[in-house]
């Protein structure tokens, strides 16, 4: 694959000067014209009608500015001055690169979201052409200057205390932005906001910052982890009791436990499942006929924990009936019978009616009225107020689903990193070898099958209480095509990837309601323009990596030793 | 390099015990008889040679003999027991293979891939995975000791954690040994392990194989190399068309002049119906 040269190293050496030149230009217009206007109407995005007042979205913009500022300056000034083991510590001229580039994409969408909110270009003040000229300047000019190889601040040990102050702040700022970006409806600012993030992301890890986090943290993972997690736990207590937004974190938890669920069979054993949804669709029915609601036709209501392992059992079952018989042929098929399965599925509970079939679901009007969740005596139903902080509905099952993930998210990085997970490297490399090696190639798929199913199973069971009301529809083609593609967006095989990929997948749809018409084409552009770029996935686990890219000996020559400087790549699982 | 277990079956066993007993092997491929009738005994500690021009069969006949294949006819049996043609059951009685074409899972590291050998001979199930349990971790622990030894074993102390693709040929052949070896065989079957070796690494190659002997496994070994076999072998099988024509010493094999005809080509007043060209086949002696 080779990508047509517009700018050679040779001309990079000739004119890398007057790139930076071109470059510095471009940052200070870039932190100059927030203070200008941007819009000539007040509705458009978050008021960026004023002079000398910049908007939260403007101060984005400047944000971006300062540090292509800081890239540059620090790449001609302060790096001479360093002593020679510190000068390739960072890679400036890398992260100027990327800050620009996200920097350009941040105007256009200002100037696009100006456009259609308020109807047309003529409504982009002047404020905002400059902002975007500044861009275009910086982006043209860091073109040209000649990139760094690698960023050595990897292999640089740190105080122990210097990395867990890291990880706290690190953790703390994505908190209160996860906390401000649910809060912003207004879908220009939200887009732009994603965008910021995006280029604050990729000019950490190009600039060696993401090298020196991944390899520091590592001897730290377990307090990676639990600060996650807390602050995953903390999010409830910044929503000031409203139910609006935890609705929306309840189903994208409840999604990405799916799609963490689907990503053992898929990304670890490899096996191509299109009717993944049937199986949380299982789980949610037989939760909703054992909930004692006055529609289930079913009288009998055991505790929950009860009610969630036949769930997880029922969907198993499942996969054990759909997979033996298909599991012993090779990918195709398998995609195909389980897209089919998915169907009959859906069919099958609707025609559960009493009259085409036994009385069991309700038909298409399915069960509702499901009780809330009574565990041990805390009723999921009610708030609660919990350190003088009021805890409604949703944050009840929002806890309950981190457990569930927290769950999950175990049972995959322990199964990658067993016997078992070899076996399915293995399986995914060269079946015919694997199978004469003496790994046991059928039982191990069956296995990720049933597994996977049991997982959605279980988080079927949590989103019938969650839900209320369990309808056949809920559960269509296009569910397991998006959770499919959370899993393949996000990176398959890695824990972080699916969670960035449901996440997106689940919060997009809800933030750009404008947009719903168009959602479909738009994930198929994604999807196609990651197929082209990065088929490995946002955050991609090494070895697909390695596998996506068979040809690319520097890649596979760097796996190994210690990780290379942009800090991209993490090993398998391990987040 | 034994572990205990399999020490004590070896010491049950009688040196000149018959390990592996195959009886009339036949495979067809619609009305192609790829293989016809071979018959092959292997006794515990013995090294033999399967010989043969190209598309004899050879390669056919291994696996028909691991499970690959299901043989049309035939009876294969290993240490007194009739085999099942399936891989696993295969590898689990006591017999592993390396392909003719290196087959290691280029993606892994080498110690990954040795492990992976391990994998019919550990039990740690889902749950105990899962939860970490003492006997995963105590499972775990002896894999990755034993195929590090096993590493050791074939020559290569120090690419435990370098990818199977980034390894230079001869190391691969030699990872794909020490794969094999994990399995805990008692019979290793080695498809043209010196294929694409210089001289050196191919004299390698045979001390390799005649440590893995002195541990105590017998070696079914396919090879075109004919110094390679004589140096090695114990008794030699040429396999022509798919049935065995000759079997011996080397120095009968060596000398029976239907084996240099075979390879070399007839001479002129029976010419060759076949008309295969001898160079790709033709003895490298």
């Amino acid at each position: 694959m080779r990508r047509p040269q517009i700018v050679t190293d040779e001309r990079r050496r000739r004119h890398g000067g007057t790139g930076w030149l071109v470059a510095l230009v471009g940052a200070v217009v870039l932190v100059g014209a927030p203070y200008l206007p941007w819009a000539y109407g007040d509705e458009a995005m978050d008021d960026m009608t004023y002079l000398g007042g910049p908007s939260p979205t403007q101060f984005l913009g400047l944000a971006l500015g300062a540090a292509l500022l800081v890239c540059l300056l620090a790449a001609r000034f302060l790096v001479p001055r360093l002593p020679a083991a510190r000068r390739r510590w960072f890679a400036w001229h890398t992260g100027a690169s990327a800050v620009a580039t996200g920097a350009l994409a941040f105007q256009a969408v200002v100037v696009v979201a100006v456009a259609l909110e308020l109807g047309g270009l003529v409504n982009v003040e002047y404020g905002g052409w400059i902002a975007l000229a500044g861009a275009l300047l910086a982006f043209a000019g860091t073109r040209l200057l000649v990139p760094e190889r690698t960023a050595t601040l990897g292999r640089v040990h740190s105080p122990g205390w210097l990395v867990i102050v890291v990880i706290a702040v690190v953790m703390l700022g994505s908190l209160l932005l996860i906390a401000h970006a649910l809060d912003e409806d207004d879908p220009g600012v939200f887009i732009a906001l994603l965008v910021f993030v995006g280029a604050a992301v990729v000019l950490v890890l190009r600039v060696g910052l993401g090298g020196w986090f991944s390899s520091q943290t590592a001897r730290f993972r377990p307090v990676l982890v639990m600060a996650a997690f807390l602050v995953a736990f903390a999010f409830p207590f910044t929503q000031d009791g409203s139910n609006a937004n935890m609705s929306i974190a309840t189903q994208v938890l409840i999604f990405a436990a799916t799609a963490l669920g689907l990503n053992i069979v898929v990304g670890l054993a490899g096996l191509l499942d299109l009717g993944y949804i049937a199986f949380l669709g299982a789980g949610a029915f037989v939760a909703a006929i054992l909930s004692g609601s006055a529609f289930s036709a079913v009288g009998w209501n055991p505790p929950f924990i009860v009610t969630v392992l036949i769930s997880g059992v029922v969907a198993s079952v499942l996969g054990l009936i759909i997979g033996s018989p298909t599991l012993r042929v090779s990918g195709d098929y398998l995609a195909i019978v389980t897209l089919a399965f998915g169907e009959i599925f859906r069919l099958v509970m609707i025609n559960l009616d009493g009259n085409d079939g036994p009385d069991l679901t309700n038909g298409s009007n399915g069960i509702p009225n499901i009780p809330d969740l009574n565990l041990l005596g805390f009723d999921f139903g009610e708030p609660h107020v919990i350190l003088g902080v009021e805890i409604p509905r949703f944050a009840n099952y929002y806890f309950l689903l981190l457990v569930l993930i927290g769950l999950v998210i175990v049972v995959f990085a322990n199964l990658n990193r067993s016997r078992i997970g070899r076996g399915w490297v293995a399986i995914r490399e060269d079946e015919k070898a694997a199978e004469a090696m003496g790994v046991n190639v059928f039982g191990l798929k069956l296995f990720a099958f049933a597994g996977g199913a049991f997982l959605a199973g279980v988080a079927g069971a949590v989103k019938a209480h969650h839900d209320i009301s369990v309808t056949p529809d809920q559960y269509v083609f296009l569910e397991s095509a998006f959770l499919l593609a959370a899993v393949v967006l996000g990176g398959m095989g890695t824990i972080l990837g699916v969670l960035v990929g449901a996440t997106l997948l689940r919060l997009m749809p809800e933030k750009l309601r404008f947009f719903d018409e168009y959602r479909l084409l738009a994930f198929g552009l994604l999807l196609v323009v990651m197929m082209r770029f990065r088929p490995e996935g946002l955050i991609a686990s090494r070895r697909r990596q390695l596998e996506f890219h068979e040809d690319d000996e520097e890649l596979a020559a760097h796996t190994g030793e210690t990780p290379p400087g942009a800090g991209r790549v993490e090993p398998e699982g391990a987040r | 390099m034994s572990t205990t277990a399999e020490q004590a079956t070896f010491d049950t066993l009688e040196a000149d015990e018959v390990l592996l007993e195959a009886r009339g092997v036949t495979m067809r491929f619609g009305g192609l008889v790829a293989v016809d009738g071979v018959d092959l005994t292997v006794r515990a500690g013995e090294i033999v040679g399967l010989i043969g021009p190209n598309g004899a069969g050879k390669t056919t006949f291994f696996n028909c003999l691991t499970g690959l294949y299901k043989p049309t006819s035939g009876v294969v049996s290993f240490a007194g027991r009739p085999l099942r043609p399936r891989p696993r059951a295969v590898v689990r009685a006591g017999m592993a293979r390396t392909f003719q074409n290196i087959r290691l899972f280029q993606n892994m590291t080498a110690l990954e891939n040795v492990m992976v050998g391990r994998y019919c001979r550990t039990s740690a199930g889902p749950l105990t995975s899962i939860v970490r349990g003492p006997k995963f971790r105590r499972e775990e622990a002896e894999t990755r000791a034993r195929a590090q030894e096993l590493l050791e074993f074939v020559g290569m102390p120090d690419v435990a954690d370098t990818l199977a693709r980034n390894l230079p040929y001869g190391d691969q052949r030699r990872l794909e040994v020490a794969r094999a070896l994990a399995t805990d065989p008692q019979l290793l079957l080695l498809d043209e392990p010196t294929a694409g070796m210089n001289p050196q690494e191919t004299r390698q190659a045979e001390v390799l194989i005649q440590r893995i002997r002195q541990t105590g496994l017998a070696v079914v070994v396919i090879e075109h190399d004919m110094r390679f076999i004589f140096n090695l072998c114990d008794r030699v099988l040429c396999l022509v068309r798919g049935s065995v024509l000759v079997e011996g010493t080397p120095e009968e094999v060596q000398s029976d002049p239907r084996v240099i005809e075979a390879y070399i080509g007839t001479s002129a007043d029976e010419p060759d119906e076949t008309g295969s060209t001898p160079e790709d086949g033709a003895p490298r002696a």
